[in-house]
């Protein structure tokens, strides 16, 4: 994109950098007058990563080419035993290869 | 003494420099292909310093999602750091108000693990050693995140090189690595089939907010456990 920086990109930062630094200091607020969360609220509270994150994942597989499903697929069988770093290298390497070997 | 403590600090942080700056430069390459700058990128790496929340940011801004559903998301992805300052908060009760803010705002995942090792250890929690840690982690973060911009910035179709798959194999890593929580099968499957739903049938911006309002939902129905104390896991 063009250009050095946008007004609505700054915002978009900034609120970011607040909102992250609300998460890191937040704790240290709670410590002091915490009183104790609801079971329920607490397993909410508790899914919310996984359940953002998965939203990422599987349109993207669902709308992904074929060679980008099985990369995927290949990354996810890799990820049982390995760490996100060898994932990332061996989705790139599935998706290089049928597209530049296999001409997909 | 402080000056070998601030040492001492950036030698720990040695090893995580080096597993995190792929990460940063992989950053600093898929900001540029959805759209931001240079500038931009660097300084949303300045100012927000969580790897995995950026990327989430940036995906979430690629596919036109409404500011604040970004920022929520993002808040969401880092919500672990409030576990994170609870848990360290009685090892540097002693620090200063300023330095206080500063011992936040570079609270990273191995930051806090780094710290809450050296503290149950019985050693102290300098704020030299604390800085040291993470000024070793900063300071590349912004190199790495530029030179990814730069060089993601002279590559015309990312679908060549491959860099359309890192970023879903990267949040799917992140998905993994909460697999050992509690409810973790039922919400990620909710989450996935909801998403892919709302994908299809509503569009776009919404697949986010639908799938993983589905997921919570079932993570709130669950039965619940005698003891489930929140843990703190790497993400």
């Amino acid at each position: 994109m063009d250009g050095f920086l946008h007004l609505d990109m700054l915002i978009l930062i900034l609120a970011a950098a607040v909102a992250t630094f609300a998460t890191r200091i937040g704790g240290y607020f709670l410590i002091t007058r915490m009183k104790t969360i609801p079971p329920r609220l607490d397993a909410a509270l508790n899914a919310v990563p996984a359940a953002v994150l998965t939203t990422l994942v599987a349109p993207n597989f669902y709308a992904g080419g074929p060679e980008l499903k099985i990369a995927m697929a290949v990354a996810l069988v890799v990820g049982l035993r390995f760490n996100v770093l060898t994932m990332l290298a061996a989705g790139w390497v599935v998706v290089m290869a049928l597209r530049h070997g296999g001409g997909w | 003494m402080t000056g070998s403590d601030f040492r001492e600090g950036m030698r720990v942080g040695v090893p995580i420099v080096l597993s995190a700056a792929p990460f940063g430069a992989l950053f600093g390459a898929v900001a540029v292909q959805n759209g931001q700058t240079i500038f931009e990128a660097t300084l949303m790496s300045a100012t927000v310093f969580a790897g995995a929340s950026q990327l989430v940011g940036l995906e979430l801004f690629g596919h036109r999602v409404q500011p604040w559903l970004i920022i929520l998301s993002i808040f969401a992805v880092n919500f672990r750091h409030i576990l994170y300052s609870a848990a360290m908060t009685r090892f540097i009760l002693h620090f200063n108000g300023m330095q206080k803010f500063l011992t936040f705002f570079l609270l990273t995942d191995p930051q806090f693990a780094e710290t809450v090792k050296r503290g149950e250890s019985g050693r102290a929690v300098t704020f030299a050693w604390y800085m040291g840690l993470g000024t070793i982690i900063y300071v590349p973060w912004l190199v790495v995140t530029l030179i990814g911009a730069l060089l993601g910035n002279l590559i015309t179709d990312p679908k060549v090189i491959g860099l359309d798959v890192l970023l879903p194999v990267y949040f799917l890593g992140l998905v993994f690595g909460f697999r050992k929580r509690d409810n973790f099968l039922p919400v990620a499957l909710t989450a996935a089939i909801g998403s892919i739903l709302a994908y299809r049938y509503i569009g776009s911006p919404w697949h986010v907010s639908v799938g993983a309002l589905a997921g919570v939902i079932v993570a709130a129905l669950m039965p619940v456990k005698a003891s489930a104390p929140a843990t703190v896991e790497e993400a």
